[in-house]
């Protein structure tokens, strides 16, 4: 183990609240925090250019989110046809509604085939062609030739994709000797005056102790924080820490107010119901009954593309005519389809009706609404990983010594909408890159400067305050309030009105952490403990999310603004920075250019037009 | 409306972070099934229960889901009287959100 546990640097463990917090130090080259898809991939390239990497991670590394993608992985390898990774640009460009940088993208297409033939080599189990060549499949809004055919560029393995690519990353790490910290909740980076990221501070949940880390470089692999919401897919892991704890150290996110929404998620659950159950016949009514996507897609009715609908339903929730005791929510039927049809179409879902809903699917609908899926905005980087600051007047200042991957960072690949089966491999291409980043400017084994005294200090306070929150509202119910404000005045229908209402509402809830209760005292596995930490995380991201939408007097993508309509590229062709003053609870929020460049002159910048599928 | 509702305090080591695993699966459908129903029993479970819990956690996901849905048969050594509450529990005879 290549484990220094040399006595703090800064002398004598902090003292809050009168009580010693013993702190157990380490130093590596690198850390990784996070160990799904984007931070194994990045923890191998680390540990095989030689650096002493660690991955720290609050949950076993194959119980991250990524083991939950099903779809697949895009790459133009032109298996099953004609292919070429600048038809694949072209195709996530306009899918960003322009909002993606181009030299970012270029980099990600360019990189994705060697990336995904990388994993086949790591024991990957693709699906195949009968030629044996990897099998790929169409998917929403991949084309070729820019726009005219059907592309054919998704690799998957099954229906378990993410399942095999954490699975053989996971494998790829411990064949490395990457040092792995195991249920260690990371709470918060350890910035110098400078500005440098210098390490983090972290909890071991299995023992109870504080662990600090001192790296060269600190890699946050964090994921998405679909948390934030009443309805959302991702798994309770996702809670966005490493984007709070970027927030916390005075650094900007970016482009928060694009959060996509699926819109056939079970009331109550959020467990998705494929498009496919509308595709086989299914339709969606309102508390009158009536099939309300007439009204709304004379035409495609109950097939409009996943924006519309979700509208569409958000509008006859508001409209007073939403299903269940709160009306808030639609009803899906397949109540009229042929169960036989249903169980070989559509497995699983009757299965999933039940027990989520306790609905029989042949004789009832299911209570369903939008849901949210993906987190295009986070931590600011550019297409080497590092996470990028507006200092000075420069938007693209590197903040040394820290970077960020995956769903966590907003590079920005996916702009204002990620497309299908493009998450997957921005996870990959963007790990390994952070990894080959790592191995240039990361010297194996240099020595490092002590840590500024007391760096763990305010991490320490924060811990000790949830610890001993003698408050009166329980975690879950501010929670729940968080959750519930995001649904009702930050999803799919956005109005000036609504998004103020809602600026008003969630500033409410954070102000309510003050009077936080938990019950539990303990270091050990406390969820009370964990459950408010999260919280913590979750409200300052819902905080900024709402007030960069509130902010943004236009429709881009997934965000939609009744009182603005369309899209402004003269206005708004920028990337939105959010601060967060914690003490002060206020937002502040400025901007960066859209990099209208490519990083090569093998393909010309794509100029903007109207996005019409 | 999910995760966690109840508190840790008034458990033991072992149990709390069979808690925090149960709601931590990685997939929100095996965190609903593990998690909700750790929250209604893990405080009342023997110590041959718990054994048998921890088990079950390292069960595939697909398998277990398949399990508890009733599409694939529960393997003898599975089928425990703990594994048919665990069922049960997500067993509902009329809409919840009727």
């Amino acid at each position: 183990m290549a484990n220094d546990t040399s006595p703090a640097a800064d002398g004598a463990a902090p003292k809050t609240n009168g009580a010693a917090y013993p702190v157990t130090d380490h130093t590596f080259d690198v850390v990784v925090v996070g160990a799904g898809g984007a931070g194994l991939r990045a923890t191998v390239g680390c540990s095989q250019a030689g650096l002493r990497t660690a991955c720290v991670t609050k949950v076993f590394p194959t119980r991250s989110h990524t083991v939950a993608a099903q779809g697949g992985i895009s790459a133009a390898l032109g298996n099953m046809g004609e292919d070429d990774w600048r038809w694949h640009m072209y195709d996530t460009v306009k899918g960003s509604d322009w909002l993606g940088d181009q030299d970012a993208i270029e980099y990600l297409c360019r990189h994705a085939p060697a990336a995904v033939y990388e994993l086949e080599h790591w024991g990957v189990p693709f699906s195949r062609t009968e030629a044996g060549k990897i099998y790929q499949r169409p998917f929403g809004g991949m084309t070729t030739r820019f726009g005219e055919g059907t592309a054919q560029r998704t690799c998957a393995a099954a229906d378990r994709t993410g399942h095999a690519i954490l699975h053989t990353l996971y494998g790829a790490a411990l064949k490395n000797d990457t040092n792995f910290f195991i249920e260690y909740f990371a709470i918060d980076l350890i910035m110098d005056e400078e500005g440098r990221c210098r390490g983090i501070v972290a909890l071991d949940m299995t023992t109870g102790t504080i662990h600090r880390f001192r790296a060269q470089m600190v890699i946050l692999a964090t994921g998405g924080y679909g948390r934030a919401y009443f309805s959302a897919t991702s798994a309770h892991t996702c809670t966005g820490d490493g984007n709070a704890m970027v927030l916390r150290a005075g650094l900007p996110l970016q482009d928060m107010e694009f959060v996509q929404f699926h819109p056939t998620g079970i009331y109550g659950a959020g467990c998705l119901i494929t498009e496919g159950a509308r595709g086989e016949g299914g339709y969606l009514t309102n508390s009158e009954g009536e099939r309300f996507m007439e009204r709304y897609a004379p035409s495609a009715k109950d097939l409009a593309s996943r924006d519309v609908v979700s509208r569409a339903m958000t509008m006859e929730i508001r409209g007073g005519r939403g299903v269940g005791k709160e009306g808030d929510h639609i009803h899906l039927h397949l109540d009229h389809l042929d169960p036989k049809i249903l169980h070989e179409r559509l497995p699983g879902i009757s299965e999933s009706a039940k027990i989520f809903a306790g609905v029989d699917v042949t004789k009832e609908p299911i209570p369903v609404l939008p849901t949210v899926h993906y987190n295009m905005g986070g931590i600011p980087t550019n297409f080497y990983g590092e996470v990028l600051t507006k200092k000075n007047g420069d938007p693209d200042s590197v903040v040394p010594g820290l970077m960020a991957i995956g769903e966590a960072a907003c590079v920005s690949v996916h702009g204002a909408n990620r497309l299908g089966s493009n998450s997957l491999i921005d996870l990959v291409v963007f790990g390994r890159a952070a990894g080959l980043r790592c191995a240039e400017i990361v010297k194996p084994g240099e020595s490092q400067a002590p840590l500024p005294a007391g760096s763990a200090d305010k991490a320490l306070a924060r811990l000790d305050r949830f610890r001993n929150a003698n408050g009166t509202t329980p975690t879950a119910d501010l929670r729940l309030q968080m959750q519930k404000t995001m649904q009702n005045n930050c999803a799919v229908f956005r109005t000036g009105d609504v998004l103020n209402e809602g600026k008003t509402l969630i500033h409410e809830v954070w102000g309510g952490i003050a009077d936080v209760s938990t019950k539990d005292r303990s270091l050990i596995f406390n969820t009370d403990l964990i459950e408010t930490l999260e919280f913590d995380n979750l409200i300052t991201q819902a905080v900024v999310t709402m007030e960069s939408a509130a902010n943004r007097t236009e429709s881009r993508g997934a965000h939609a603004r009744e009182d603005f309509p369309d899209r402004d590229d003269k206005e708004w062709m920028k990337h939105t920075l959010a601060w967060c003053d914690e003490g002060a609870g206020q937002v502040s929020i400025d901007y960066r250019p859209v990099h209208t460049y490519t990083l090569s002159n093998e393909i010309e910048y794509i100029a903007p037009k109207a996005r019409v599928y | 409306m999910t995760g966690t509702t109840r508190t840790s305090a008034d458990l033991d080591p072992r149990r709390r972070k069979i808690l925090f695993r149960s709601w931590h699966r990685g997939i929100r459908e095996m965190d609903l099934i593990m998690g909700r129903f750790a929250d209604a029993e893990i405080g009342s479970f023997t110590e041959a229960e718990l054994d048998t819990f921890e088990a079950l956690i390292e069960v595939p996901d697909r398998d277990l889901f398949r399990w508890i849905t009733g599409e694939d048969e529960t393997p003898a050594n599975y089928d425990t009287p703990l594994f048919r509450r665990l069922k049960g529990f997500h067993t509902h005879g009329a809409p919840i959100h009727a």
